[in-house]
């Protein structure tokens, strides 16, 4: 049996869309310089950055599983990442 | 000044977690107002662990805790060392575990949901779907809670608010974590038909069973894999040091992946449909990651204090959680008793933590996690066991040796050195 991709995955959980602000902001001049980036793409369980074919890292905050794994790994300054405002962001229903 | 005149509430617990609800409940019986302050859409839903609780401590906080939703009683812990294509394990299975309850499967959504409902038949308030933003603080004191344009003051804050704890962070308690105190956990919840858990699982009734695998699940990167047996699910995922992963340059669902796929793995979660899919970093610094909990008018609680233990067999949290939580609602009711809330009075809640079986346990374990650092605890053990094994039970019509010399000729062919395992072995037994 194949697992199911991370996107698929995603879809079985419950989210609340912040649609006005996003949680996460990256520096793109100190993710790219510390490497941060790189480290940001393999380590966020939940496939939020991806590495643009220029180079720059995108954010899709609406997937955010709120862990801190990026904060963690991020250089000073390359990353702002806190939790969403309150009641939004994933809603787990598991746990 | 030890104290405000008259504050919005006697105390206020950031975080509905298993720490959070704790001490709101057991702060709550004292007869204190108290407030706990959730940012999830209801307590639990930003809530999640890998899923065992070992549950002696908090049976004795909820004395009705036969009725929280609990999924299985933990009586098979079956730990794994894997290989690529051979697996060596110890199968621990022990009707005592039962019989009083031990540990216990949880699914985090519905138990805090749980948690918080006697929190509330306590007296406490709940206030979900709101963000604390930062402490208020006055001078050297923390003076309540800030949630966008709302300031709440309180005697007391307890900062329950989980192993990111910007709380503590903000008020100057924690620092940012090196990598090697830190895991991520990634982990699906698969649903699964009851009577087939119980087949696969070798159970009976509302029995569970816990698997602890280190070795190939996670690529050699330090960590480990875990699969527990809920009611009609099965908890699944991985656990991976930061360090290591980020020195191997692994990607982490990569990792997730491998050991979902693995041949040993895979057929425990055959015909299984996702239900979830949820992270969590995790602790892992042990007593070294538990710095500063008391301020005045602060604590800090649960995982937001590091309060994690991985001793090679279990790994706990969330009873350090209970446990933490207790000694922190003592320690402030004597505080509030005294009308003085200063620091030096906040600081019983860590005498009474390092007097409890949560500080005991820490000290007791505090060289786990450099042992478990070991490099080759992830990989060469697993692979010499199996070897020795092999040896023994491969009859291939050749003569045979003694189990002694089959042992030391797969020690010869292993990287692993006799020294590396008697010095391995002698820590190993002062460590766990």
């Amino acid at each position: 049996m194949k697992p199911l991709s991370v996107p698929e995955r995603l879809t079985k959980n419950r989210f609340l869309l912040d649609e006005e602000q996003s949680h996460i902001e990256v520096n793109q001049e100190i993710a790219k310089s510390t490497g941060t980036g790189k480290l940001l793409v393999a380590c966020c369980p939940a496939h939020v950055y991806a590495e643009e074919a220029d180079g720059t890292i995108s954010v899709e905050y609406a997937a955010c599983l709120e862990c801190g794994t990026c904060l963690a790994v991020a250089a000073p300054g390359a990353l702002k990442w806190h939790y969403p405002r309150g009641g939004f962001g994933v809603q787990f229903r598991e746990g | 000044m030890t104290q405000a005149a008259e504050p919005d509430f006697e105390v206020i617990v950031i975080g509905a977690g298993i720490a959070g609800c704790v001490a709101a409940y057991q702060l709550a019986r004292q007869g204190r107002s108290v407030l706990l302050i959730e940012r999830g859409e209801a307590p639990g839903s930003k809530n999640l662990s890998g899923g065992v609780l070992y549950s002696r401590g908090i049976q004795q906080v909820f004395p009705d805790f036969a009725d929280a939703p609990v999924e299985r009683r933990i009586t098979r812990n079956y730990i794994n060392f894997l290989n690529a294509d051979s697996s060596v394990a110890i199968d621990y299975k022990d009707a005592r575990l039962a019989d009083p309850v031990n540990a216990v499967t949880v699914l985090r959504a519905k138990l805090d949901a749980w948690l918080s409902e006697k929190c509330e038949e306590a007296g406490a308030m709940i206030m979900p779907g709101v963000r604390v933003d930062r402490v208020l603080i006055e001078g050297t004191r923390v003076v309540g809670v800030q949630a966008g344009d709302d300031e709440l003051r309180a005697h007391v804050v307890v900062a329950a608010d989980g192993v990111n704890s910007f709380i503590s962070k903000e008020a100057g308690l924690r620092r940012k974590e090196p990598l090697n105190h830190l895991a991520v956990g990634v982990k699906s919840v698969i649903s699964l038909p009851r009577e087939t858990i119980e087949q696969r699982f070798n159970l009976a009734g509302d029995e569970g069973a816990a698997l602890a695998v280190v070795g190939d699940c996670t690529q050699g990167v330090g960590g480990g894999g875990f699969l527990y047996t809920n009611l009609d699910s099965l908890s699944v995922g991985i656990v991976v040091r930061l360090d290591d992963l980020t020195a191997k340059q692994k990607v982490v669902t990569d990792i997730f992946d491998h050991f979902l796929q693995h041949q040993f793995i895979a057929p425990y979660l055959e015909g299984g449909e996702v239900l979830e899919y949820g992270c969590h970093l995790v602790a892992e610094g042990g007593l070294h990651m538990v710095g500063e909990i008391v301020m005045d008018g602060m604590v800090v609680a649960g995982d937001a204090a590091g309060l994690t233990l991985n001793t090679g067999l279990t790994v706990r949290g969330m009873d350090l959680a209970v446990g933490s939580a207790v000694a922190a609602a003592e320690a402030i009711g004597e505080a509030l008793d005294q009308k003085d809330t200063s620091k030096a009075a906040l600081a019983r809640y860590r005498d009474k933590l390092f007097a409890s079986y949560v500080g005991q346990d820490m000290k007791t374990y505090a060289k786990a996690p450099h042992f478990l650092e070991l490099e080759r605890m992830y990989k060469q053990y697993g692979e010499l066991f199996a070897n020795v094994l092999y040896g023994s039970f491969n009859l291939d019509t050749q003569p045979r040796q003694h189990l002694l010399k089959v042992a030391r000729k797969s020690l010869a062919r292993s990287p692993l050195k006799m020294r590396q395992l008697a010095r391995d072995g002698i820590a190993g037994a002062r460590a766990l």
